[in-house]
C-alpha cells in the first residue's frame, strides 16, 4: 500500500495500520480494513489531523459523513472545523430516484430530515473511509448539490485508484491519504 | 446522575436541540434524533466535552461504540482521551474473525459482533451509544467486552429514556447520561 506522495511522515503508519481481509465480502475482494487503524490511537489522531489541517481554512460548513464508517471519520473533522455533521444513509442501489420518492413517502423519515439539514450555499466536504467505484459518493455528491449546496471536496482515507472511482466524480475533486493497488 | 452534571449550563443547549419526532419509526415511539444536535457545532463540542471531562482521568484504554450512532459519538471521546476506538456492529459487516453475542429485541432477536483481537483481557472499557431504551443492546454490548476479559468501567449515552428501565439491565455497572426523556 503506498502513501498519497510519500512526503508526509504520519502516511507511513497510517497506510501499515491498515489490515487486508482477502475474499471479503466475497471472494476476489481484498477487504481493505480500516479498524486496525482505529485501534492506534496515535494514527487514528494523524488521520483526523491531516483532514483538518486541508480544511480548517476552506470554510467548509457542513460535512456529510457515509453511513456507518464515513460517521467515524466525518465528526471529528467536523468538531475540529467547526462544521455541522450530517449523516448520509446508504443510498439504494436504483439510486436519485428511489431515494426522493422514500423521503417524500416518510415527511419524518431519517433520509429528509438529513436533505434538510444542507442548506443552498452550505459548502459541503463528503467524507468515507474509502474509495472504490465511487457510486456511493456520486449519489452523495448528487443528493448535496440537489439542495443548493456546493461540495468542495470528497475526502477518503483509502482510495482503490484501479476502480477509477475518481473519475466517476465529475469535476468534484477528491482527496486521499493513501492508495491501495492490491 | 450527578447534581454537578444536572447544573452545567451546556446540559440545556444539548437537550434543547434533541428534536423529538412522534410516531417514528411507529405509532406510538417518540423518536429522539440526535442529528439536529449534529448540526450545530457547538452543542455537538459541548456533548463531547462533557464526556470526555469524566473519562479523562479514569484510564480508559478502549472506547467502544455501537452501530452507527454509537460510531459518532465514541470517536471524537476516543480520540480526545487517547484510547482505542472499537466498533460494535450488526451482523456481518466486520470482517474477519468476530465474536457473536445474542440478545433479545421486542420480537425476535438481534446479534451484536466485535473483532477478536481488538480489545484484550485487561482492557478497561466504555460503552458508547446515543441513547439507552429498554438497555438490550448496551448488555449485549458489555458481554461482548467481558468475554473477552475487558472491564466494563461506564456505559455513557447522550439521551436516557428512564422509563423503559434500562438502567437496570446492565448488571450493576453505572451508566452516565447528559438527558433523560420521559
Amino acid at each position: 500500500m503506498a502513501s498519497q506522495g510519500g512526503q508526509d511522515p504520519r502516511l507511513a503508519k497510517i497506510a501499515s495500520s491498515i489490515r487486508v481481509i482477502p475474499d471479503f465480502p466475497k471472494p476476489g475482494i481484498m477487504f481493505q480494513d480500516i479498524t486496525t487503524l482505529l485501534l492506534n490511537p496515535e494514527a487514528f489522531k494523524d488521520t483526523i489531523d491531516l483532514f483538518v489541517e486541508r480544511y480548517r481554512e476552506q470554510n467548509i460548513s457542513v460535512v456529510a459523513g457515509v453511513e456507518a464508517r464515513g460517521f467515524i471519520f466525518g465528526p471529528p473533522i467536523a468538531l475540529a472545523i467547526g462544521a455541522k455533521f450530517v449523516p448520509m444513509r446508504n443510498p439504494q442501489i436504483t439510486g436519485e430516484v428511489i431515494s426522493e420518492e422514500y423521503s417524500l413517502e416518510y415527511g419524518t423519515d431519517t433520509m429528509e430530515m438529513h436533505v434538510g439539514a444542507v442548506q443552498p450555499g452550505d459548502r459541503a466536504l463528503i467524507v468515507d473511509d474509502l474509495i472504490a467505484t465511487g457510486g456511493t459518493l456520486c449519489a452523495a455528491i448528487k443528493l448535496i448539490e440537489r439542495v443548493g449546496a456546493e461540495v468542495v471536496e470528497c475526502a477518503c482515507a483509502i482510495e482503490l485508484p484501479e476502480l477509477k472511482g475518481r473519475d466517476r466524480l465529475g469535476d468534484k475533486p477528491l482527496f486521499v491519504l493513501v492508495s491501495s493497488d492490491i | 446522575m450527578s447534581a454537578h452534571k444536572d447544573k452545567d449550563p451546556r446540559i440545556h443547549g444539548i437537550k434543547t436541540k434533541i428534536r423529538v419526532v412522534p410516531n417514528f419509526p411507529k405509532p406510538g415511539i417518540m423518536f429522539q434524533d440526535i442529528t439536529t444536535l449534529l448540526l450545530d457545532p457547538q452543542a455537538f463540542r459541548d456533548t463531547i466535552d462533557l464526556f470526555v471531562e469524566r473519562y479523562k482521568g479514569k484510564n480508559i484504554s478502549v472506547v467502544a461504540g455501537i452501530e452507527a450512532r454509537g460510531f459518532i459519538f465514541g470517536p471524537p471521546i476516543a480520540l480526545a482521551i487517547g484510547a482505542k476506538f472499537v466498533p460494535l456492529r450488526k451482523p456481518k459487516k466486520l470482517p474477519g474473525e468476530v465474536i457473536s453475542e445474542e440478545y433479545v429485541l421486542e420480537y425476535g432477536r438481534d446479534c451484536l459482533q466485535m473483532h477478536v483481537g481488538a480489545v484484550e483481557p485487561g482492557d478497561r472499557a466504555l460503552v458508547v451509544d446515543d441513547l439507552i431504551a429498554t438497555g438490550g443492546t448496551l448488555c449485549a454490548a458489555m458481554n461482548l467486552l467481558e468475554r473477552v476479559g475487558a472491564q466494563v468501567v461506564e456505559c455513557a449515552c447522550v439521551i436516557e429514556l428512564p422509563d423503559l428501565k434500562g438502567r437496570e439491565r446492565l448488571h450493576g455497572k453505572p451508566l452516565y447520561v447528559l438527558v433523560e426523556s420521559h
